[in-house]
């Protein structure tokens, strides 16, 4: 960790619209939660559907794209990124700084939202709301790192974050059984699906992936897309006006 | 290479292609301690050049070194390189001070607020460096970015295009400031396509031309090579064909070229061509309309160093 970096990343996820983007996600989502818990009252199965359709393949992964891309894709683009490159520092403690931040962001603005929401909606008697925060966690950080990685990679990361998001895991994600267990989303359903237990199949928050698979495949993407990302950053070319 | 020789830049037989496009070809350069300016027309691979110096390129064949030490994915080189990039772009909403300042927090400084005050001091920032940068001018914003690569004291500066947008003041400070680093030891490099720029600091030029390196040395004989090259001019007269006839029989030209209504002419000794032209067209009684440099273009003038 380098607390330079980490103080001028997050400068720079949170400056620009940035923030009011950041903001605005989890507040539908809270305010969704009151309306539910005001007009149908606090009900464990209208938090699994609150947060199984809003929270966990919209909130979360749309997050990890603003938080990981953002976290080091400006800097990249506009250049200014060779400020920290000419220094006499580690590219990975680069990559694990910046991520660092993208993950407090993560937790900052969907995980704890998420908690909060399903508290709300079923009254902290459940473990939904555990279940839900902690399966987002586990997830929302393995987006941060690959979209951080599709950033060093690619000057158009978020158009291909997206068509992942929405192609990959919404689309052919939710109608093709296979494409399922290649869904960072089910693994972290698998997590949830675990800390819920048994009502987790009356809620309809299960995944198709096995616990042990899920969290072995969270770990490898984690850990491979940020020690990818510090490889290519020592190699990273800047755009230069000639 | 010793821990005692004299500091050096070295660049062997260095190439950078991107794809089928040459860059950089089959370069070899030594850049030593003072100032030393790498010209070029736009285009010609300077930025590329220092990109390979400063370890953000990769050769695709030779090598970059620094006092032995490759510059390539060699983190710890920065602690002796000063880096002066040519796009604008810093962070948003810092002030010059707190740019400076993290730039000496992300060297690990043991005293980062020292080193500010003094890399900020050093570029006469001190009244402006507590506005924010996007508030500054093109020339203040130049002279933090200098800041920044001279607050580690870096042995190595290295700057691409520092003068662009400058006003003559500024061009003239910072122009003093890198005279006075390469004075005491630094090796100064920097990226200009004007030679005039050049000429003013600069001990020693490097051409660079369409990616080749077309002349080394001292800015004088560099200077002579420009000025003694053939020079082309358009004449437009009362009558042509009379001023050709003499100007061909006469030693300062290696060609005539007579179309309808212009007279091209090769000028190949510059400064009696100069003399002569009028007094021809006095002997003569022939009147002179326009006498136009016909090939001044930058890129054509570096073509011919590389010519020869």
């Amino acid at each position: 960790m380098n607390a330079t970096i980490a103080r001028l990343t997050w400068r720079s996820l949170l400056g620009r619209r940035r923030a009011v983007l950041l903001m605005v996600l989890p507040a539908i989502l809270l305010i969704l939660a009151v309306m539910f818990r005001v007009f149908q009252g606090a009900d464990a199965d209208n938090a699994a559907f609150l947060l199984g359709i809003f929270g966990v393949p919209f909130l979360i992964p749309l997050l990890g794209l603003i938080a990981g891309t953002g976290s080091i894709g400006p800097e990249i683009d506009d250049g200014s990124i060779v400020y920290v490159l000419a220094k006499p520092l580690s590219r990975y403690k680069i990559v694990v700084t910046k991520l660092v931040v993208a993950i407090v962001v993560m937790i900052a603005f969907g995980v704890l939202p998420i908690l909060a929401a399903g508290y709300v909606l079923a009254n902290g008697t459940s473990k939904v709301a555990i279940g839900y925060a902690a399966g987002s966690f586990a997830a929302g950080i393995t987006y941060c790192a690959l979209f951080l990685l599709l950033a060093v990679m690619t000057r158009n990361a978020v158009v291909t974050g997206l068509l992942y998001v929405l192609v990959w895991e919404s689309a052919v994600g939710t109608f093709v059984p296979g494409a399922q267990a290649l869904s960072i989303q089910q693994w972290g359903m698998a997590i949830t699906e675990k800390i819920i237990g048994a009502p987790a199949e009356d809620l309809r928050a299960t995944s198709p992936v096995g616990l042990t698979t899920a969290v072995v495949l969270l770990i490898v993407l984690f850990v491979g897309t940020t020690a990818y990302a510090g490889y290519r950053l020592r190699s990273i070319r800047l755009t230069s006006d000639e | 290479m010793t821990a005692d020789s004299p500091l050096s830049m070295r660049l062997d037989g260095v190439s950078r292609w991107y794809g089928n496009v040459v860059a950089v070809n089959d370069v070899t350069m030594e850049i030593k301690a003072g100032v030393t300016g790498l010209l070029g027309p736009n285009g010609a691979g300077k930025s590329t050049l220092i990109h390979l110096m400063s370890g953000f390129l990769a050769p695709s064949s030779g090598t970059v070194t620094l006092h032995g030490q490759p510059t390539w994915h060699n983190e710890p080189i920065y602690r002796r390189i000063g880096l002066v990039p040519e796009r604008e772009a810093m962070y948003d909403g810092v002030t010059g001070w707190q740019f400076v300042l993290y730039n000496a927090q992300l060297h690990q400084l043991k005293q980062p607020k020292e080193a500010a005050a003094r890399a900020i001091d050093t570029v006469e920032m001190a009244d402006a460096a507590n506005r924010d940068i996007g508030t500054y001018s093109k020339g203040m914003k130049q002279r933090i970015k200098m800041a920044t690569a001279l607050v580690h004291d870096p042995d190595v500066l290295l700057l691409d295009e520092p003068f662009n947008g400058m006003d003559p003041r500024q061009r003239m400070q910072l122009m003093d400031l890198l005279h006075d680093l390469g004075e005491r030891g630094r090796v100064v490099l920097f990226s200009s396509h004007i030679l005039e720029e050049v000429e003013q600091i600069a001990g020693s030029i490097e051409v660079m031309v369409a990616g080749r390196h077309a002349a080394s040395g001292d800015f004088r004989e560099i200077r002579r090579l420009m000025t003694e090259r053939p020079h082309q001019y358009t004449i437009r007269s009362s009558d042509d064909r009379t001023l050709a006839a003499a100007l061909i029989a006469d030693g300062s030209t290696s060609g005539v070229e007579l179309q309808p209504g212009v007279l091209n002419v090769q000028a190949t000794d510059y400064a009696r061509f100069a003399h002569q032209l009028p007094a021809f067209a006095r002997a003569h009684g022939v009147r002179l309309f326009e006498v136009s440099p016909a090939d001044e273009s930058l890129e054509k003038v570096f073509s011919y160093l590389v010519a020869r």
